[in-house]
Parts: structure tokens; C-alpha cells; sequence
């Protein structure tokens, strides 16, 4: 009986929730937030394929950790810094360990912003791993992203998302529609701080280190493609006109950077690398996302065009430098998010889903925005890494790095044929195992 | 003539090659082996799964030379491939009764010396 009172209950409860709620905008973000979820695994496949095959399963394990551990710290005080109270830098804790977070909401379920917020914040903690590879010791990188996906990620959505700072800089408010400056420039910037703190790979410079599986780059840039249609589409958070035209925008924009890239190959080299399209493929997607639902399909070409110049001679010659961001992630997200955010200021249009229309004091609004995301991240990143640092060296050995960080850190290797392989009785104890696993040291 | 062999560490090929082509060392072939050299095993553990892995995958040069490049190949392969650490590997110094150049039919000492083309 009194289970057919709550079912009654419940009932009755849908039902009025239907009524003030949108079924559409909800199916739509429904779709968006599984979309955004996949793009963390074609990140994982992006960089794993551009890794040494014995580094492949830390690189690919660096974005399905960020799954758990930011998952975890979204929900229990990320979202509430993010989301809750009027405060202008961060929230307080209103919707701490998701209290208040539930059924109700005014289109769609507090509970589905929620999660479809979370996916943004645990692939933007993921793409820092990509400057970082080979090298950061994986509990180092684990403590790292717990401690930057609350007091980096979280204040700067709050800035830009939940009605913070960059509400009104210089009379405007900054427009980033998708999450350029949150999601990208604060991963890059990030990553190449902390790229810069743990220092450049043993190898970097004199070893050719070269990508072990160009097909996985190619698949996760797909992937990532696709998840973008959620990130940008989702963002219009309504299942309508806007929604269609970010969508558009997201399939436009990569478009053009391919098609520019791949000039820029020919002219350079005579040829058009898989590697390079693959990196094209997010740069475009990285400069149109500020933009997506607020300019023309026209503008989402020109900016998928221009936001590639920069990326593509900053990546090319990145190579030859002492700046061992590992898979670009600052040519790629950082400067594409950087041009991106910049021309947004210039093509917005309110024919085309914005508030306003293009103009120069826009363009010196995102100018700030950009500039503070960038301060706030690397002097953040900085504190987090050296605070982390206090506790577990950032960076393995040189033994381990040497071997590859697949065993020394996992235990597991990426591929194996099993020869040679014996097995241990299940009644030895996994101390045992441990020890016996660790690579250095003499004879057995 | 001899016929040098060496097992080296896997990553430790590039560092080998580069100083032996450094030290006008040029006619070798490589080859990926498997071996155990007494380092200790890897243990690994595939969920319910634990192994050791009894075999590290190495690489072994071969290379012939005439007996005035003898030393010269062994030191440089003794520089570039030790780290210190058990592992490093071994090389075999052996007899070579004859050797013949197959393009040009050239025995011995001219078949090992090498031909630069294109440098």
C-alpha cells in the first residue's frame, strides 16, 4: 500500500513537472550530455594514439581518470561553486554534495544541468594530460586535476556561466557561448605551466619520439568531432533554432581549418598529414565553440579559416623549441580558443542568436576575458602543482620514464602477446607483487 | 673478420645506432628479440590476472668488421647502451670464416667496408 502511494506520488509529481518543464529541451540535453561524455573518450584515443606505444595505456588512462575523480568532485562541491549563490569570483556551497539539486528546475531538471555541466568540466581537466605525457607521475596528475577541477574550473564557470565576472568587463558582458576561455584557454594555459614545471621529456629534443598508432588520432578526432555537436549544440540548452545553428556552425568551422590546413601542408611539404588533419579537426572546433549559437554559418567558415593560421605555425615550429608541450595542447586549444574567443567580439550578431552585434568594445571585452582566464589559470596551476608537489614528486623517474610509464604506473601493458608471461599463484600477496614490480634494482 | 653481436636495451637502440653511425660503423642488421638477461621481471596484473613477465623485449645488432674496427665497435656499443642498471645486455665477439659481398661478389675485408651512397 504504501508503495502505491509513493508510485501515485511520483506520478503526480511527473506530471506537473511536465507541464512547466520543456520535454524537448530535455531530450535534446539528454543527447548533448552522453555526446560531451563521449568526447572524453576520443580525447583518450587522440592522445594515446600520438604517444609511444609504451606510454599509451598512461596517456588514454589519464582522460578515463578524469571521468571518476572530476565525476566525483563535480558533484560534491564543483557544481555548487560553479552554480550556486550571487558570488562574483565563486559560489558558495548551496548545492553542496548536491543538495537542492534535483527534479525540479524551470526548462529542464537541475539534476540534467548538472550532469551536462560535468562532462564540460571533466574533459577540460583530461586536456591537460595532453602536455604532460610520458613523464608526470600518474598519482601526481590524479591529485593535480582533483584539487584544479574545484578551485580553477569551477570559479571560472561561475565567471563565465553562472553570472560571476565576466558578466560586465569594460560595459559588456563576455560572450563564450560553449566554453571557449573556460574549457580551452584554462586547459591550455594549465597545461603548458605545468608542462613547464615538471620540465621537458629525458628524450625531447634529441630521440625522435614518434606517434605509436596514427589511426587512433584520427578516430578520437572524430569522436571528438562528434561530442562537439553535443558541447556546442547543448549549449544553446533549448531544443531550437540556436541549437540548430551552433550545430551547423560545429560542422562548418572544422571544415574550413581542414581545408586551410591542408593547403598550408601542401605549400610547406607537398603533403597533407593525417596527424596535422586530425589536429585541424580541433582547432577549428576549438575556435568556433565561444561562437557557435551567435554568429553566421559564414563567420563560423571564416573563423574555422583564421583560427588555424596561428595553431599551424605556433605547432610547426614548437617542435624545434625547449617547450615540451607534448601534444600541443596550447597551439591547439589555447591559441585557437584565444583567436576564437577575440573574433566572436567580431562577427556576434544579433541576426544570428547574439545579444549584440560586433563591435570594438566587444572585442576589448573578450580581450579581457582572455586575459584574465589566462592569469587566473597560470598562477593557479603554479599553487596547485607545487602544493602537490609537497606530497608526491610530479615527475617518475628517469628509469621509469625510460621503460615507458605503462608498467612502472599500471602494471598492464598496452599491447602484449603474453610470451614469456608466468603466472603468479593467486595466493601470493599483491605486496609481494609490488615489490617484485618494481623495475630497478638487482637480481631476483 | 669477426662477426659482432650485441643485445641491447630497447630504448636505448636509437643511442647505439646514432654512435655507432657516428663512429663510421655502417653495415648492420637489426633484429627484435625476446630474452631474459637476469633483471627482474615485470609483474603485471590483468584484473583477477597477475603474471610475471619472464622475457624483456631487446634488440640484437649484427655486425662484421675487419679486426682493426674490433675495439673501436665494442667500445662504442659498451658507451652507448649501459645505464648501470642489470639489463643492459651482452655482446659476442666471433669468428667469421668468410664473408662475401652478394652485389659485387667482394670477400672480406672489402665486402665489410662500406659503400656511402647518397650522403
Amino acid at each position: 500500500m504504501r508503495r502505491l502511494v509513493s508510485l501515485l506520488g511520483l506520478f503526480s509529481l511527473g506530471t506537473a513537472l511536465a507541464q512547466e518543464q520543456d520535454p524537448a529541451t530535455i531530450a535534446w540535453l539528454l543527447v548533448s550530455t552522453s555526446f560531451v561524455f563521449f568526447m572524453v573518450i576520443g580525447l583518450a584515443f587522440f592522445y594515446g594514439g600520438l604517444v609511444r606505444r609504451k606510454n599509451a595505456l598512461n596517456t588514454m588512462m589519464m582522460s578515463f581518470i578524469s571521468l571518476g575523480i572530476v565525476g566525483i568532485t563535480w558533484a560534491v562541491v564543483g557544481y555548487s561553486f560553479a552554480y550556486s549563490g550571487d558570488g562574483l569570483l565563486i559560489g558558495d556551497f548551496g548545492y553542496f554534495m548536491l543538495n537542492g539539486v534535483g527534479l525540479e528546475g524551470e526548462t529542464i531538471p537541475t539534476i540534467l544541468d548538472f550532469a551536462f555541466q560535468g562532462t564540460f568540466a571533466i574533459i577540460t581537466a583530461a586536456l591537460i594530460s595532453g602536455a604532460v605525457v610520458e613523464r608526470m607521475r600518474f598519482s601526481a596528475y590524479m591529485l593535480f586535476i582533483t584539487i584544479w577541477s574545484i578551485f580553477v574550473y569551477a570559479p571560472m564557470a561561475k565567471w563565465v556561466w553562472g553570472g560571476g565576472l565576466f558578466e560586465n568587463l569594460a560595459g559588456n558582458a563576455a560572450i563564450d557561448f560553449a566554453g571557449g576561455t573556460v574549457v580551452h584557454i584554462n586547459a591550455a594555459i594549465s597545461a603548458v605551466v605545468l608542462a613547464l614545471i615538471i620540465g621537458k621529456r629525458k628524450d625531447y629534443g634529441s630521440k625522435a619520439m614518434l606517434p605509436h598508432q596514427v589511426p587512433f588520432t584520427l578516430l578520437g578526432a572524430g569522436i571528438l568531432w562528434f561530442g562537439w555537436f553535443g558541447f556546442n549544440g547543448g549549449s544553446a540548452y533549448a531544443a531550437d533554432n540556436l541549437a540548430a545553428l551552433a550545430m551547423t556552425n560545429t560542422l562548418l568551422a572544422p571544415a574550413a581549418a581542414i581545408v586551410v590546413w591542408a593547403l598550408l601542408d601542401m605549400f610547406r611539404t607537398g603533403r597533407v598529414t593525417a596527424v596535422g588533419l586530425a589536429t585541424a579537426v580541433v582547432v577549428g572546433l576549438v575556435g568556433v565553440t565561444p561562437a557557435a549559437g551567435v554568429i553566421s554559418p559564414m563567420s563560423a567558415i571564416i573563423i574555422g579559416a583564421i583560427a588555424t593560421i596561428p595553431s599551424y605555425f605556433f605547432i610547426t615550429w614548437r617542435g624545434s623549441s625547449s617547450l615540451d608541450d607534448s601534444l600541443d595542447v596550447f597551439g591547439a586549444h589555447g591559441l585557437g580558443g584565444i583567436t576564437g574567443a577575440l573574433l566572436t567580439g567580431i562577427f556576434v550578431s544579433s541576426a544570428w542568436g547574439g545579444d549584440v552585434n560586433g563591435s570594438a568594445s566587444q572585442l576589448l571585452t573578450q580581450f579581457l576575458a582572455i586575459l584574465i582566464a589566462i592569469a587566473y589559470s597560470a598562477v593557479a596551476t603554479f599553487l596547485i602543482a607545487k602544493f602537490v608537489s609537497l606530497f608526491v614528486p610530479l615527475r617518475a623517474d628517469d628509469s621509469l620514464e625510460a621503460q615507458g610509464l605503462d608498467i612502472p604506473m599500471h602494471g598492464e601493458e598496452a599491447y602484449t602477446d603474453g610470451e614469456g608471461a608466468l603466472l603468479i599463484p593467486v595466493s601470493s600477496s599483491p605486496a609481494a607483487a609490488r615489490v617484485a614490480g618494481r623495475p630497478a634494482g638487482g637480481k631476483v | 673478420m669477426k662477426l659482432i653481436t650485441a643485445i641491447v636495451r630497447k630504448e636505448k637502440l636509437n643511442d647505439v645506432l646514432s654512435a655507432l653511425f657516428e663512429n663510421n660503423i655502417h653495415g648492420i642488421t637489426v633484429t627484435k628479440v625476446q630474452g631474459h638477461g637476469g633483471e627482474t621481471e615485470k609483474v603485471e596484473t590483468y584484473r583477477g590476472l597477475t603474471v610475471k613477465m619472464e622475457l624483456s623485449e631487446k634488440f640484437r645488432l649484427d655486425i662484421g668488421v675487419t679486426d682493426s674496427f674490433v675495439d673501436k665497435t665494442v667500445q662504442t656499443l659498451i658507451t652507448s647502451a649501459r645505464t648501470g642498471e642489470v639489463g643492459d645486455g651482452k655482446i659476442f665477439v666471433l669468428p667469421v670464416e668468410k664473408v662475401y659481398r652478394i652485389r659485387t661478389g667482394e670477400e672480406d675485408a672489402e665486402a665489410v667496408t662500406p659503400v656511402l651512397v647518397g650522403v
